[in-house]
């Protein structure tokens, strides 16, 4: 190990010597990069699951009424997928996967603060994911209650809903305990002569994601025990039978899954601004205004989660407040489109893969974003409230947002990951299936959400038959282009040419790093410089 | 900054004394939560519950947890969080007061 002394001999983390090896290193491994690796071989699998689950649906919505499975199966699917997704998926996708390697190496430090933490906070997370997914399988039948568990049918229903709100409560730890140890690093681990506003951006990002995951997630974490209780023992928390409030209910809710929504984009939206100066050669434009916007984003974002609720039955004024809410918190969203845009502006542009899945992102995100402020107005709020308009915005934001920028950091950071490099002819046209597919699985569901179509149904009126024909053709473009794109990337890190250690001409600190970096990331102290994206 | 003051408490020793008052005021407060629940206060009984809570806080965080010894950014860090606390009860009062 090295102690800061002299010159260490290279070993990558991936071939390091520990007290154990095969599966057992990996299991009782400390090291933030491996950690990271574990995490996203499961986020990889619960999506594809998912992915599964997503497109079944698909296949029952080619026609009216019964096509593969019945009303009460489509329930239990759309819940399953949608806590997959959120809970297992997107939740920890970013922030646990490329945070923990990156977040480190990013300020110069060797590890996180806790690193046994660390390793406690991803068995938690596997713990809860299987449970998730075993709930399916009980006798009382999937929960069918949706991924929002919405009192005061979730705690009245027959199905196993107890046993998947206990597995969002064990992820919803995990994700509490990484948020701690990512804020305790931005503060505790920087290198020397890494000031806050020398940190490039993608920390900046984790940093204002990992408060949310702090302060918000216990609030699900007591919600979900109070639906627990009132379950078992008909404590009237939200049930009006029982005495309680079930507006209550929906308040608890999304008091923290608002902000959930910006854990997932925050740290989507560090890593795009980490591959648009790379891929234009050029300083990132409003350094300081993007860093302050991420926090801005999770202060405001936890104040507007009311507008979930518009047709709930809460007080006139109350709606009106979260609607105002909700159109300042777009501001800080803006500025950093317009920040990447401007960044673009003038670079040298080069098209590789991070760079097309960033591009993607950032028109599936402006979709998504300024479908989200027709959702934040009352008047049109109350038109297509529940119909598959919604299902459209959401999508846009946490598939084309959070789940484009995923790929775009994995095809960025893979070469540093692994120390290999993916084909990228075969990555650009996956990108471009991918764009395509998304576009038509998910903009249909726009127009017929407007027409009336309602979301979490399996059956509709056969005037809506072509377009649901249409979005299901999408969706198995989109798998097709997923599959191709994952297996390109497999190929890559498992035999792939050997990677340089500065592949696209980054000017961050893991690319002074050797690919695959060594166990403690820096032998030396690195050089800190006064802008992290100085391409000079 | 912060790291050098944690170990000035540390070097001059911890102040048990202190921390002993601080913990008969924390019960005498408990004791003041569960009697003022026998009391009407009215729309204020939250309000007053919610007092209470706040100062108890206060002192384990300011001297349990050594708050009080650490730099100016970890404290503005956690009265943001307090603030951010009392912003969302608010909010959640505006839809229970005018429904
Ligand atoms: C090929 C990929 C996907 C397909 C085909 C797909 C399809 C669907 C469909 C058909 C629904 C149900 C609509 C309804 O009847 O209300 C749905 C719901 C949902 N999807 Fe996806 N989806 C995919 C990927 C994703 C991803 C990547 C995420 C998140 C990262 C996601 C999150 C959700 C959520 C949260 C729901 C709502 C579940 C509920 O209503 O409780 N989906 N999806």
């Amino acid at each position: 190990m090295s102690n800061g002394v002299g010159k260490v001999e290279y070993v990558s983390y991936l071939e390091h010597k520990g007290k154990y090896t095969g599966i057992m290193s990996w299991l009782t491994t400390m090291d933030h990069k491996r950690i990271s690796l574990m995490y996203m071989y499961g986020v990889m699998t619960f999506f594809f699951v998912g992915v599964v689950l997503g497109l079944t649906m698909k296949v029952e919505h080619l026609t009216p009424g019964e096509t593969i499975m019945k009303a009460q199966t489509y329930n239990g699917v759309f819940t399953v997928h949608g806590i997959i997704m959120i809970f297992m998926v997107v939740i920890p996708g970013l922030s646990a996967v490329f945070g923990n390697f990156f977040l480190p190496i990013l300020i110069g430090g060797k590890d996180v603060s806790f690193p046994k933490l660390n390793l406690f906070s991803w068995y938690l997370y596997i713990t809860g994911s299987i449970l998730a997914v075993v709930s399916q399988f009980m006798k009382a039948g999937p929960p069918d209650s949706g991924w929002t568990f919405y009192a005061p049918y979730s705690s009245s229903t027959g199905t196993s809903v107890i046993m998947a709100t206990t597995a969002a409560f064990i992820l919803g730890f995990s994700s509490i305990l990484t948020g701690l140890n990512f804020i305790v690093t931005v503060h505790r681990m920087r290198a020397p002569g890494m000031k806050f506003f020398n940190m490039p951006l993608f920390p900046w990002s984790l940093y204002a994601t990992a408060w949310i995951q702090l302060l918000a997630t216990p609030v699900i974490g007591i919600t979900l025990v109070m639906l627990i209780a009132e379950r078992l023992f008909k404590i009237g928390f939200f049930d009006p039978a029982l005495g309680g409030d079930p507006i209550l209910f929906q308040h608890l809710f999304w008091i923290y899954s608002h902000p959930a929504v910006y854990v997932m984009i925050l740290p989507a939206m560090g890593a795009i601004t980490e591959i648009i100066p790379t891929f234009c050669q050029k300083k990132i434009y409003g350094y300081k205004a993007i860093a302050l916007s991420s926090l801005a984003i999770a202060g405001v974002g936890f104040l507007v989660w009311g507008h979930h609720m518009y047709t709930s039955g809460m007080s006139e004024n109350a709606r009106w407040f979260f609607s105002l809410l909700t159109f300042i918190v777009a501001v800080p969203s803006a500025i950093k489109v317009f920040n990447w845009i401007l960044t673009m502006y003038k670079g040298s542009i080069d098209l590789k893969p991070p760079f097309l899945y960033a591009l993607s992102f950032i028109f599936l995100f402006i979709i998504g974003g300024t479908t989200g402020l027709l959702l934040g107005s009352v008047a049109t709020n109350v038109q297509v409230h529940d119909t598959a308009f919604v299902v459209a915005h959401f999508h846009y934001i946490i598939f084309g947002g959070m789940g484009f920028a995923f790929f775009a950091a994995i095809h960025y950071w893979l070469p540093k990951m692994y120390g290999r490099m993916y084909n990228i002819k075969i990555a650009n046209i996956a990108a471009v299936i991918n764009f395509i597919g998304f576009n038509i699985l998910y903009f249909p569901q726009f127009v017929i959400g407007m027409q009336g179509m309602p979301r979490r149904y399996y059956d509709y009126p056969a005037e809506f038959q072509p377009a649901q024909i249409f979005s299901s053709i999408g969706g198995f473009i989109l798998a097709f282009g997923l599959v191709m794109m994952v297996w390109n990337l497999v190929k890559g890190a498992r035999s792939g040419e050997k990677a340089p250690d500065n592949p696209w001409g980054g000017s961050t600190l893991e690319w002074t790093l050797p690919s695959p970096p060594s166990l403690e990331n820096f032998d030396e102290a690195p050089v800190i410089k006064e802008n992290p994206y100085d391409y000079k | 900054m912060s790291n050098k003051n944690a170990h000035a408490v540390e070097h001059s020793g911890t102040d048990y004394m202190l921390l002993g008052k601080i913990l008969v005021l924390l019960m005498f407060f408990t004791f003041a939560t569960i009697t003022i629940t026998e009391l009407d206060f009215g729309t204020l009984t939250l309000t007053v519950a919610l007092l209470i809570a706040g100062v108890k806080s206060y002192f384990v965080i300011a001297y349990f947890m050594h708050l009080k010894h650490e730099g100016l950014l970890l404290k503005i860090l956690v009265i943001s969080v307090f603030i951010l606390y009392i912003l969302i009860v608010l909010i959640t009062l505006i839809d229970y007061y005018y429904r």
